[in-house]
């Protein structure tokens, strides 16, 4: 046992490598907190587009004009940005980001959260567009015969019905968004992935290091799960 | 309904345990044994990215410490199987077992000594600096608040880290990257061993090495504490290799010999 601690000390306390894990700690949660946020609002955005078009291209094409041929074109422009996106590794989008869009960035903490929010954002918007297909049709025109336009429908009736619907599925996304920030080690970022490999590099012990690291990343998406359990028991409530 | 699944959740988290702790006492003294005993198999970690002493070529491996590593194979009567892992992997993985030798332009260390035991040094390594022209780095010196990139847990990356502080130093996976980085201006320098130091420096444009060596250092081939024998065998091949000049001809075939003079 005494051997255990003063392993754990040399490789944590000496030359205060706790420190590295404390900065890839917080470099992961900038990430992943800053990729969600961009990722749910590319996700609404293109997510809103794709489904107004989905629902409505019969009635606009009916009626024609210059508004279904606008809609038309901003659906394609989605459609090539989530096929592009969710068909290529995230890795590569992250480095293609580094190396080529943003050659004079110096930081790559901005680069990854960047990168990777677009990543989710191509998931989001399926996730969030699946919600809304779901949401029965009658809803819709019960909705439209009450009075409301087109978007008071949407924000009144429908977003929230889908909200409740796809959370499990989302709170899924962020959880693999948190793991697959463990690849920001490829640009230079020191996240928690690349610090437990360095702490392991220069101490030769990999056991300590990595099991610790698992263990941040099962605690951090625990907490999320938590979090998340806790929004949908809320949001039950007005069930029955 | 909820006791069962807190019940099953315990249940599943114990075997979970109890599984990663059956692979880590199984594991170990089988990899030890295996490959040395029967089958005459000389494994070699190498991580293939750092030209000229390991790169890929086609299908294979090409490099000084490969065709050092070949020719000792030959002497022993063994095969050689080359393994290219992650460079901060090597030295662990030897530890372990799970290789028989690493050899990867290591250099012998104090701290890597604690760990694993070094063959005689079979060459020597300099550590550069390597900048973009017409840098404002004019000696070692200038690098004080610089961002310095470097390839992770290699020496370059220990002397520059305890040396210019943690806060200065950027480290990618291989030195090709490292060397990307600098010339897309997000480092101001890098610090890698002086041979891959000139194959980067001669592929890509707008590039010089300081003239100035950052550190001097002896390549050597690590092996596991407790393979002894191992190390004797190759040790005595590599010194007879040493003396008949053949370990020379692979680094002169490799190094242009006006380099090698100036690197010794």
């Amino acid at each position: 046992m005494t051997e255990f601690i003063e392993e754990l000390k040399f490789v944590f306390l000496d030359d205060n490598r706790y420190k590295l894990l404390v900065e890839g700690f917080f470099n992961t949660l900038k990430i992943t907190a800053g990729a969600l946020l961009i990722g749910v609002v590319i996700g609404i955005v293109v997510a809103a587009i794709r489904s107004s078009y989905d629902k409505n291209k019969e009635t606009m094409k009916l009626r024609g004009g210059i508004g279904y041929r606008v809609l038309a074109v901003i659906n394609a422009i989605c459609k090539v940005y989530l096929t592009v996106i969710r068909g290529t590794p995230v890795v590569v989008q992250l480095m293609i980001c580094y190396f080529i869009v943003f050659v004079s960035a110096q930081d790559g903490v901005p680069v990854a959260i960047f990168a990777f929010g677009i990543n989710s954002g191509a998931y989001v918007a399926e996730i969030f567009r699946a919600g809304i297909m779901s949401i029965d049709n009658g809803q819709f025109e019960a909705g439209r015969s009450l009075g409301f336009n087109y978007f008071q429908t949407m924000r009144y009736i429908i977003i929230p019905q889908m909200f409740k619907a796809v959370l499990p599925t989302l709170c899924n996304e962020f959880i693999a968004l948190i793991k697959e920030t463990s690849v920001a080690g490829y640009v230079g970022v020191s996240d928690l992935t690349k610090s437990g490999n360095v702490i392991a590099g220069r101490t030769f012990e990999y056991f300590i290091p990595l099991l610790t690291v698992a263990a941040i990343y099962l605690i951090i998406v625990s907490l999320l799960t938590s979090l998340v359990g806790k929004l949908e028991r809320r949001l039950r409530k007005s069930e029955r | 309904m909820k006791k069962f699944l807190k019940i099953t959740a315990i249940v599943l988290a114990l075997a979970l345990v109890a599984c990663f702790a059956a692979c880590g006492g199984n594991t170990e003294p089988e990899e030890t044994e295996a490959p040395a005993a029967e089958t005459k198999v000389l494994t070699m970690a190498t991580n293939a990215e750092f030209p000229p002493y390991e790169y890929k070529e086609g299908d294979g491996y090409k490099g000084i410490d490969v065709e050092i590593a070949e020719a000792i194979a030959a002497k022993l009567g063994m095969e050689l199987k080359i393994e290219d892992i992650a460079f901060d992997s090597i030295i662990p993985g030897v530890q372990t077992g799970k290789y028989d030798m690493g050899m990867a332009g290591l250099t012998v260390t104090d701290e890597r000594l604690e760990k694993v035991n070094f063959s005689d040094s079979y060459a020597t390594g300099i550590q550069s600096v390597i900048i973009k022209e017409g840098s404002d780095i004019k000696s070692l010196d200038d690098l004080v608040g610089k961002k310095i990139g470097v390839q992770t847990t290699t020496t370059g990356d220990i002397y520059a880290t305890d040396e210019f502080g943690e806060e200065n130093i950027t480290r990618y996976d291989n030195g090709a990257v490292a060397v990307q980085a600098l010339i897309a201006g997000k480092v101001d320098c890098v610090i890698i061993d002086n041979a891959p130091a000139k194959s980067y420096v001669d592929a890509n444009e707008g590039l010089a090495i300081l003239d100035t060596d950052y550190a001097v250092e002896d390549y050597a081939i690590c092996f596991a504490k407790d393979n002894a024998q191992l190390q004797a065998d190759v040790n005595k091949a590599l010194g007879e290799l040493i003396a008949d000049g053949t370990v020379q001809t692979i680094i002169e075939k490799y190094i242009p010999v006006e380099d090698a003079a100036a690197a010794e």
